[in-house]
């Protein structure tokens, strides 16, 4: 074997072993993560914590049922403002728009996309907490459903975009109006991937911590109605890891815990709903 | 433009032969839709100069020409599919039954024309379902199973499928396929019917089977194909148009134009010399 050839079969070794560490690397994250979070807070998961009130400091046991609602109320909300903006705004944008329209809707959605979400709160405590002179899960769900709107909008026009141009003239042929084409074929061709889009977007804002700290605020009590302050997971979390509290310590992790579960879960059958039905083939 | 390239027949109704296999007469024959000094642009390129012609009811017409002719733009003008394009534009006139199809209201005018395009285009729905489409969007009040079985009957596929009517279109085969879209644009019983080579894509099995049909559903409305065969055209057609560069060079009958052509270039093309 020549130098020149070993050398080469030598750098070749060598960039294989790194590449396939790193990816190693990759997914051990998360399953150091997973693993991590189930050894700390799976103990402390019971029926207790998906049905109790948070215990008084010093006391033993109760649960985070509070922040459980709390959640599905902010994400309830959060879906109502997103996903109505996203899914018309990206249907103007798949079907109407012309190129320079189309292009700085897309490109101020990316932006968007990348505001911090910290940025995201302020904006909403300064437009719904602070003229209504208090926290609320109204303005909670206000700033997630605003972080929805970029990723339901940029990922169901390009759903819209993947429908063949010939669906859409097979339909007008046959005197169906713009609107009726849309309705009745386009979308229903790429529901499930605007489905998907959805449900991915939801899983996003469903971890999101930052806007939530200004404008749900907390509760350590359950929260009624729309127009006070509410617990959620992600807040939970942060207040109960950063107390001086062992057995706070145990619920933030069973929180963390129970979180990840519920975006693994939504990420699953999002891809579940992708992979079945009529699936238009590509031409 | 070149005075020599002057469409050699540039008539409404095409002369007929006075032989003994064409037995038809001028006062016989109706022209369903009729176009007249048509001229399309892109953008500023021109691609359709003043074209003049009848589409006779009843009858199967052919445009035939290279690519590039222009063909499938007059085949989308007359049911206004050119207007989804944008930036297109067209000057002249183009009547069906005596009336003009560019004031009328575009999805009633389209309901009337119907088409079938080059490569199968049906719906990510049920077989039922592609065919009942055109009926439900129009709120057809007629019995939509019925009105499904017999254009699936017309089309000349309903033995083939009718004990799954509810599976998916694209479970079919490409000329099953073809054939699904013909009894989709057959179902709202349009008057005339466009097919924009509609056997392209299809092997030649299938292409038997939709010329056949085409054939038999003379009776049932107006056909006119736009084809890059010339055996297909000489086969389904009674009557062909010859385009060149955007320029109708001979129109005439079928039988006609494949023996003796008009025009040096009309020879030229359907013995091989180009295209």
């Amino acid at each position: 074997m020549s130098p020149r050839l070993r050398w080469r079969k030598f750098v070749s070794g060598f960039m294989l072993t790194m590449t396939g560490a790193c990816a190693l690397v990759a997914v051990s994250v998360l399953f150091f993560v997973l693993g991590y979070l189930v050894y700390h807070g799976g103990t402390s998961i019971n029926w207790n914590f998906f049905t109790k009130l948070p215990a008084p400091v010093g006391e033993s046991g109760g649960g985070l049922a509070n922040a459980i609602l709390g959640s599905a109320k902010l994400l309830l909300l959060a879906s109502f403002v997103g996903v109505p903006i996203g899914f018309f705004g990206a249907i103007y944008l798949a079907e109407f728009s012309g190129g320079t329209i189309a292009f700085v809707v897309r490109y101020a959605a990316d932006l968007l996309n990348g505001v911090p979400s910290i940025v995201i709160g302020i904006f909403a405590y300064s437009l719904v907490v602070h003229p209504f002179k208090h926290y609320s899960t109204l303005a909670g769900g206000f700033a997630l459903g605003l972080m929805m709107i970029p990723i339901t909008l940029r990922s169901t026009e390009e759903f819209l975009r993947a429908v063949p141009n010939a669906l859409r003239e097979a339909a007008m042929a046959l005197g169906a109006s713009k609107w009726k084409t849309i309705a009745t074929v386009i979308v229903p061709a790429a529901y499930r991937g605007i489905l998907t889009a959805i449900l991915l977007a939801f899983a996003r804002v469903a971890g999101e911590t930052a806007p939530l700290l200004f404008t749900a605020l907390g509760n350590q009590f359950w929260s009624p109605g729309w127009e006070q302050p509410t617990a959620s997971l992600p807040v939970m979390i942060f207040t109960y890891a950063v107390a001086p509290y062992d057995d706070w310590h145990r619920q933030a992790w069973a929180a963390g815990l129970v979180l990840l579960g519920l975006i693994l879960v939504i990420n699953i059958v999002a891809r579940a709903i992708l992979s079945r039905g009529i699936a238009v083939p590509r031409t | 433009m070149h005075a020599s390239v002057r469409p050699a027949l540039s008539v409404n109704i095409p002369p007929l032969v006075t032989g003994a296999t064409t037995r038809e007469t001028s006062a016989a024959l109706s022209m369903r839709m009729t176009i007249s000094k048509v001229n399309f642009f892109y953008g500023n390129k021109q691609t359709l100069f003043d074209i003049s012609m009848g589409i006779a009811t009843s009858k199967v017409t052919s445009l035939i020409g290279p690519s590039g002719c222009g063909k499938s733009t007059l085949l989308r003008t007359l049911n206004r599919m050119h207007e989804t394009v944008r930036h297109a534009r067209l000057e002249g006139e183009i009547l069906l039954d005596g009336q003009s199809i560019l004031t009328q209201d575009v999805t009633a005018h389209r309901r009337r024309v119907g088409m079938v395009f080059q490569r199968p285009n049906p719906f990510p729905k049920s077989i039922f379902d592609n065919v009942a489409y055109g009926l439900r969007i129009n709120g057809s009040k007629a019995p939509i199973a019925e009105a499904v079985e017999k254009s699936l009957r017309h089309a000349a596929l309903w033995d083939e499928v009718k004990d799954h009517l509810h599976k998916s279109a694209y479970e079919l085969s490409g000329g099953q396929q073809q054939r699904l879209c013909i009894a989709r644009a057959l179902a709202v019983e349009p008057e005339v019917l466009l097919l924009d080579e509609p056997c392209s894509a299809l092997d030649p099995i299938s292409t038997a089977k939709i010329e056949e049909l085409l054939v038999q559903l003379k009776d049932l409305c107006t056909i006119t194909i736009v084809t890059h065969n010339m055996q297909q055209a000489a086969r389904v057609s009674d009557f062909t148009a010859f385009l060149l560069t955007g320029q109708l060079i001979e129109f005439s009958p079928t039988p006609q134009l494949f023996t003796t052509p008009g025009d040096p270039r009309t020879e030229a093309y359907i013995t091989g010399r180009f295209g």
